[in-house]
């Protein structure tokens, strides 16, 4: 089950989603991280940094909130402990970096550069902007343009760029438009959606910051919708589809939306092997629909005539290549 | 028989019993490998809801006890209070789980033979009995100090005085025991007992009166912590406190990982669920040039 992301060759199309694999050794227990097919870090910020106050998370329909505050070791500690550990036990790490600056993404992406083993950098793009009264960057099609465009400047060549966007959006083709003409390889769909709990018993928010990022199958179909959307417009942009997969066969949907890879969040929490679960039942529903790789179901969902099943068939020479399993 | 002390393992852990204890339940899983692993204070995690379940926190518990039968099994003790826990209320014999464990830090034991004391309100007794026998085991002696709102929820009454040297009962509608709070026990306990060291587990206002009370005394404890958790294995960052290292650095902390067990005089209690000036990456906090920020 091969799968390929222009130049990040996989043995498997699953990944794990940002912030829910830890430092990769608290999944380690569970499952083998070298079989995941990518593990991508918790987002990295230049310092370490406590987070916000508990109470954090707050379970609702099918989802989860979260207000973690990206609670993190630093890049420091991350590149001396947490990547020579992961690459030792075989995986292939997608660092993703978070920064309160344009500078600061610049900044991370520099001493990635330097870094040995990294498969690809995800950039965080649903942080709060310094620069801009904490507005996220992922808001405005020329900030994360300008994110994009300053990682792409301090980060080695060889190392591919995907810019991960958010869904609260009110158009997310723009957004995409910008990071990729900013020089994003490929993009991340989606992150959370910033949601609200309010506890009857106590009459207050349930999170100590009010609300906070909703994942988990909630926000499948939002994440369908942008990868469909996203998928029309750039049939030739890798695209990491992320957002409520719990099965393989919410993996399957995405991929026919036009994700060329999925990635496996919230889902962890409920259960601790789902990277792996998902990489089998994957297997599996490609199989079942008689499709002999991966490449041959991403974007399928568009039809024969649809830019992205256009845009797919032309690409024999990337994802089509792919071996199957 | 496995090490005690191996990793956690994920299993599919068949019921074999679940029976009220008053106003609590008492589950028992048929779970080998986390019953040869487990140490007392441990917990284990279980999906509920089934497999299309709209609830995605897992539930965690600590562990009341493990037995040989079966090939291992394992028993914890809840209150059906949220639509997660009673659904595990609604489950029968022979149903199964999705069950993660042993996780986190056990209570350590002392090296040499201590009085110990074991104190526990509500169903937070549960871990008690197990760290008792293991105790007793090492020629310590156990005295305890159980406590609840009223009778039904003081989990173990009866095991208590049967294993304990000593067992105070105090309920806060006195209709077991004294009337009152444990910690309004806890210094005559101390003095009566002359206890050495305490292992608490309550919820965590309980947890900080005892801490100040025992600092007085020069008693260490070993506090276990009920906080919610949504996936038990360090990944979901929901379950921290802020928790000061043995170097005097406050770091903000998984209790699943770095817990459920903690030095009590190095958590701080009056903190909990704040994030501290003076923690490692709080706002304005700058790094050290001798390098902390590897310590992260």
């Amino acid at each position: 089950m091969r799968a390929r992301l222009g130049p990040l060759e996989l043995p498997n199309p699953v990944l794990a989603a940002a912030g829910c694999a830890g430092a990769g050794r608290e999944l380690a227990q569970f499952i083998d991280v070298a079989r995941v097919g990518a593990i991508i870090s918790k987002s990295i910020m230049t310092e370490p940094r406590t987070g916000n106050p508990a109470p954090r998370l707050a379970e609702t329909p099918s989802g989860l909130l979260n207000s973690v505050g990206l609670q993190g070791p630093g890049i420091d500690a991350f590149l001396q402990r947490d990547l020579p550990w992961l690459l030792s036990h075989g995986a292939r790490v997608v660092v993703s970096i978070a920064g309160q600056t344009v500078r600061e993404y610049g900044a991370l992406a520099a001493r990635l550069s330097d870094a040995a083993g990294v498969s690809a950098v995800e950039i965080n793009l649903s942080c709060p902007n310094a620069e801009d009264a904490g507005r996220l960057f992922a808001l405005d099609p020329t900030t994360a343009g300008s994110v994009v465009a300053a990682v792409r400047a301090s980060l080695r060549h060889d190392i591919p760029v995907f810019a991960k966007l958010s869904p609260d959006v009110t158009d997310i083709v723009a957004v995409a438009g910008t990071c990729v003409a900013a020089g994003a390889d490929g993009l991340s769909l989606v992150n959370v959606v910033l949601g609200m709990a309010i506890d009857p018993a106590t009459m207050r928010p349930a999170l100590a910051g009010a609300y906070g990022g909703l994942s988990g199958p909630a926000i499948r179909p939002v994440a369908v919708r942008c990868v469909w959307q996203v998928a029309e417009a750039f049939p030739d942009v890798p695209i990491i589809g992320t957002g409520g997969v719990r099965t393989g066969r919410d993996a399957l949907e995405l991929l026919l939306a036009g994700a060329w890879m999925i990635g496996v969040g919230t889902a962890i929490m409920h259960d601790p092997s789902a990277c792996s679960r998902v990489v089998r039942e994957l297997e599996e529903e490609v199989a079942a629909i008689g499709a002999d790789q991966v490449a041959d179901v991403i974007g399928q969902a568009h039809g024969g005539h649809g830019r992205a099943a256009r845009g797919l068939a032309r690409q024999g020479g990337t994802a089509g290549r792919a071996a199957s399993p | 028989m496995t090490d005690p002390g191996a990793g956690p393992v994920q299993v599919r852990a068949t019921v074999l019993t679940l029976r009220r204890v008053d106003a609590y339940h008492a589950l028992t899983l048929v779970a080998p490998a986390i019953a040869t692993r487990f140490r007392p204070g441990q917990f284990v995690t279980v999906a509920v809801g089934g497999p299309e379940t709209s609830m995605l926190g897992r539930r965690a518990f600590v562990v009341h006890d493990v037995r040989p039968d079966h090939g291992g099994t394992v028993e914890f003790v809840f209150e059906a209070l949220g639509p997660g826990t009673r659904w595990l209320a609604a489950l029968r014999a022979r149903d199964t789980l999705d069950a993660v464990g042993p996780l986190g830090r056990p209570f350590p034991v002392p090296k040499n033979p201590s009085r110990c004391l074991l104190l526990g309100v509500g169903y937070g007794s549960a871990p008690l009995f197990a760290l008792a026998a293991k105790l007793t085991d090492r020629a310590c002696s156990v005295d305890f100090l159980l406590g609840g709102p009223s009778a039904d929820r003081v989990f173990g009454a009866l095991s208590a005085r049967r294993s304990g040297r000593s067992a105070t009962i105090t309920t806060a509608d006195g209709s077991l025991g004294a009337r009152g709070p444990v910690t309004a026990m806890l210094e005559q306990v101390i003095r009566e007992a002359r206890t050495e060291v305490i292992y608490a587990s309550a919820p965590v206002p309980v947890l900080r009166d005892v801490t100040a009370l025992a600092t007085r005394y020069a008693i260490p404890v070993q506090a276990s912590v009920d906080v919610p958790m949504a996936c038990g294995i360090g990944v979901c960052m929901g379950c921290v406190l802020p928790v000061t290292g043995t170097d005097g650095i406050t770091r903000i902390v998984r209790s699943c990982v770095d817990g459920p067990v903690f030095r009590a005089d190095l958590v701080r209690w009056d903190d909990v669920g704040t994030i501290p000036f003076d923690a490692l990456g709080a706002p304005g906090w700058k790094p050290k040039a001798d390098g902390h920020l590897h310590a992260g």
